[in-house]
């Protein structure tokens, strides 16, 4: 275990910022219930993946030291996205050795967590199994393995094995678990039908498993496949694993209406 | 071949209409994949084996020349030829020259992805020559004028009506849909074939330095009738192709079934040293070697150097959510899926195959079973940034990450315009909690809703929240 109470940097990722807080504010409820001190340092952005899959390598780099110079001084980044954290791992690879910010890249990438797996893997169950037990879910959830999380960074059980602490609920793998949403950032609008494909086929498994919950751990295959159940009028919900490991689950799923906030505008 | 590629997305659009092809990609979805995972779990090294088949190719590929000098020498030892082939043309060229020499009439020919690649067909039909295509699936393919869509199940496109139906116009005999009768109906027709060629060609899956030997990998045998009946053998392979020695072609032989189709080894291996010699059976005359370059030269020393690691064992594609989709034909040339991805636009230009990097949510499915550890979704990243820095990309998307990244270059400006645009959507949304079309997200919206935003930014109610923990 690290030290008792490591300063974490939220990476708040851009997604979460603009459709879903929610998710943000759950994450810092986890890591501080973990024993973390988190900030979220004021000029961080976006982590460049539009620019990095356009192509566009030099606005790219620009984000990255953009990030770096954000990131300076914490012990931990942590994000509830293993897309956006996969891009930071990415990093060392925009400069070349000789530039300082190589090196600080690659301790940039060395110090960044997927919160799932920060939790898990780093922190240990055991600061926060009490608090995990005291929760309560009664429904049947199918976990989607997101893609950058999964291959990039090993996100399979983590997620899973906190799930698990929480009294009352199930998992119901969906076949395909691993096979990608169809998202893929521009690709869902550049290539719209084949990624709407890739989604209806995904929708059918989440039917098929039977759940009434789909979760995971990136934001923009949630909205992507929440968008899709939405759009065939089915009633599974869509959450970000963080909401319910933090007990926010009282807040409306993704894609849900939500009268009180809108009442208020 | 005529190239398509350009046209990527309404041959897609038209396969994912096309309820036979479903169908037919349906069974491949079921079929490879899940053996290849069985024949994985059965071989607790697979791993490791990995590792060394990307440490030998990569020791190869910077040793090329003197691996491709040795194998020479060796072929020339063993009494065959070897021919040295800059571009698909030159290719053409040599294997033509070849046939007239042998006043060949017909020629049969395994199966090839390179004589694909160079279109070899075609061309030796237009010089009265004719080629007969002799795996099942290529026949077959030959008949109807249709072109592989995979490469190594060259009609996994089709279903059995169309087998039927193309063998029923072309061999004048009964309608049947019994695969058995199918079966040995092409067994007759080519046996004859066989026997009348004056020249067969074939492919190499490896070509083995040490000893000057090639080797094609078949599952019906109908390689080595190929290569032994004729007078005249001709191998026509690429460059990327050699290994070392015997030994190390078996390393990529086992990694090749396994990550192919799922067996331990393909049914038929057979080696080629040569012509016959003195006290043989059987064997060709004479035996010539055409090494094909067609632009993977120039990929020596740089970052798609990577890709001629390839054993061409379809991994990729078989596990690809996009070829699963679309199938190959869309993908509009020779190579499809991911591997095509990255390989097309080296053959044809960036301009013309640009759309397919493009084709690829990145999920890195492939790279985790390429039997080489292909780093694809980083290749085919090499080709966007080829593009973007040559002004090939469309300029809504030059336009939309020029726009983006202006903000995201400022943080403060970027957390004001935020701001607006997530008011702005929960506006649009209005009490419904998600929006069902909004005006530039024609690309989302017209598939899926959008979830409309919670309301506030993270960043906005964080700092609120920051405010009223100060103030007591
Ligand atoms: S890229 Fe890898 S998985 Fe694809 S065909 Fe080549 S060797 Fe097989």
């Amino acid at each position: 275990m690290p030290n008792t109470s490591p300063r974490v940097g939220l990476f708040v990722t851009c997604l979460a910022d603009m459709f879903r807080p929610t998710v943000a504010f759950a994450t810092v409820k986890l890591l501080e219930q973990a024993g973390c001190t988190v900030e979220v340092p004021e000029r961080q952005t976006c982590c460049g993946q539009p620019a990095f899959n356009s192509g566009d390598r030099k606005t790219t780099a620009d984000i990255a030291r953009q990030t770096i110079d954000a990131f300076d001084g914490y012990e931990y980044v942590v994000g509830p996205s293993g897309s956006c954290i996969g891009m930071l791992h990415q990093y060392p690879d925009l400069f070349i050795s000789t530039d300082p910010y190589f090196a600080r890249a690659t301790e940039l990438a060395a110090k960044s967590h997927e919160i799932t797996s920060f939790l898990f893997d780093v922190m240990g169950l055991e600061t926060l199994q009490e608090k995990l037990n005291q929760l309560r879910f009664d429904g049947t959830v199918t976990y989607h393995d997101s893609c950058a999380g999964l291959r990039e960074l090993g996100v399979k059980d983590q997620p899973r094995k906190l799930l698990q602490q929480v009294e009352g609920l199930s998992i119901n793998e969906m076949e395909e678990a691993e096979t990608c949403c169809g998202f893929g950032g521009t690709f869902c609008v550049k290539y719209p039908e084949i990624s709407n494909r890739m989604v209806s086929n995904k929708t059918d498994n989440i039917s098929n498993s039977g759940a009434n919950t789909l979760l995971g751990g990136d934001l923009g295959c949630l909205l992507n496949m929440a968008g899709k159940l939405k759009r065939e009028g089915k009633s599974i919900e869509a959450r970000h694993v963080v909401e319910v490991l933090a007990g926010m689950t009282d807040i409306p799923a993704i894609g849900e209406a939500d009268y009180d906030l809108a009442s208020q505008l | 071949m005529q190239i398509n590629t350009p046209f990527f997305k309404e041959r897609a659009h038209d396969a994912m209409e096309d309820k036979n092809l479903q169908r037919a990609l349906g069974n491949l979805k079921a079929g490879f994949p899940e053996k290849r995972a069985i024949a994985v779990s059965r071989m607790p090294e697979f791993e490791e084996l990995r590792n060394q088949g990307r440490d030998l190719k990569n020791h190869v590929m910077e040793n090329l020349d003197l691996y491709l000098e040795q194998f020479e020498a060796k072929v020339i030892e063993n009494g065959g030829h070897v021919h040295w082939a800059r571009t698909s043309e030159d290719a053409n060229k040599i294997i033509l020259d070849i046939c007239k020499q042998e006043n060949a009439k017909t020629v049969t020919k395994g199966k090839s992805m390179v004589t694909e690649e160079i279109g070899l067909n075609d061309y030796l039909e237009q010089n009265g020559v004719q080629p007969v295509e002799t795996d099942l699936g290529e026949y077959i393919l030959q008949l109807r004028g249709d072109h592989p869509s995979h490469i190594i199940a060259p009609a996994i496109h089709l279903n059995l009506d169309d087998v039927a139906e193309a063998f029923h116009e072309h061999h004048k005999r009964p309608k049947s849909d019994d695969p058995a009768v199918l079966m040995q109906e092409a067994r007759e027709v080519l046996r004859d074939k066989f026997v009348a060629a004056d020249v067969g060609i074939t492919g190499a899956n490896f070509c083995v330095a040490e000893t000057g030997s090639t080797i094609i990998v078949t599952n019906e045998g109908n390689g080595d009738l190929t290569q032994t009946l004729p007078k005249t053998h001709i191998v026509v392979t690429s460059i990327e192709k050699v290994v070392p020695t015997l030994e190390d072609m078996t390393l990529f032989l086992r990694l090749l079934a396994r990550s192919a189709t799922g067996q331990e080894f393909t049914v038929y291996n057979t080696l080629s040293s040569g012509p016959r010699r003195e006290g043989d059976q059987d064997g060709p005359e004479n035996f010539h070697v055409v090494l094909v370059d067609n632009g993977r030269s120039e990929m020596v020393g740089t970052e798609l150097q990577d890709m001629l690691r390839c054993i061409r064992c379809s991994a990729c594609m078989n596990h690809c959510p996009v070829y699963g989709a679309v199938g190959g034909h869309s993908y509009g040339w020779v190579y499809p899926g991911p591997m095509g991805s990255v390989l097309t636009p080296q053959m044809i230009g960036i301009e013309k195959g640009g759309m397919l990097p493009n084709a690829s949510t990145f999920c890195g499915k492939c790279e985790s079973v390429c039997p080489v550890k292909i780093p694809l979704p980083k290749l085919m990243r090499h080709w966007r940034e080829d593009e973007f820095e040559k002004h090939l990309s469309p300029k809504a998307v030059r336009y939309g990450i020029a726009g983006w990244a202006f903000l995201a270059k400022r943080p403060v400006l970027y957390k004001t315009y935020t701001r607006m645009a997530t008011w702005f959507m929960k506006r649009w949304a209005g009490k419904k909690g998600k929006i069902e079309k909004m005006p530039l997200a024609g690309g989302w919206t017209d598939w899926r809703d959008m979830p409309a935003p919670q309301g506030k930014t993270f960043m906005q109610s964080w700092k609120e929240q920051q405010k009223a923990g100060e103030q007591p």
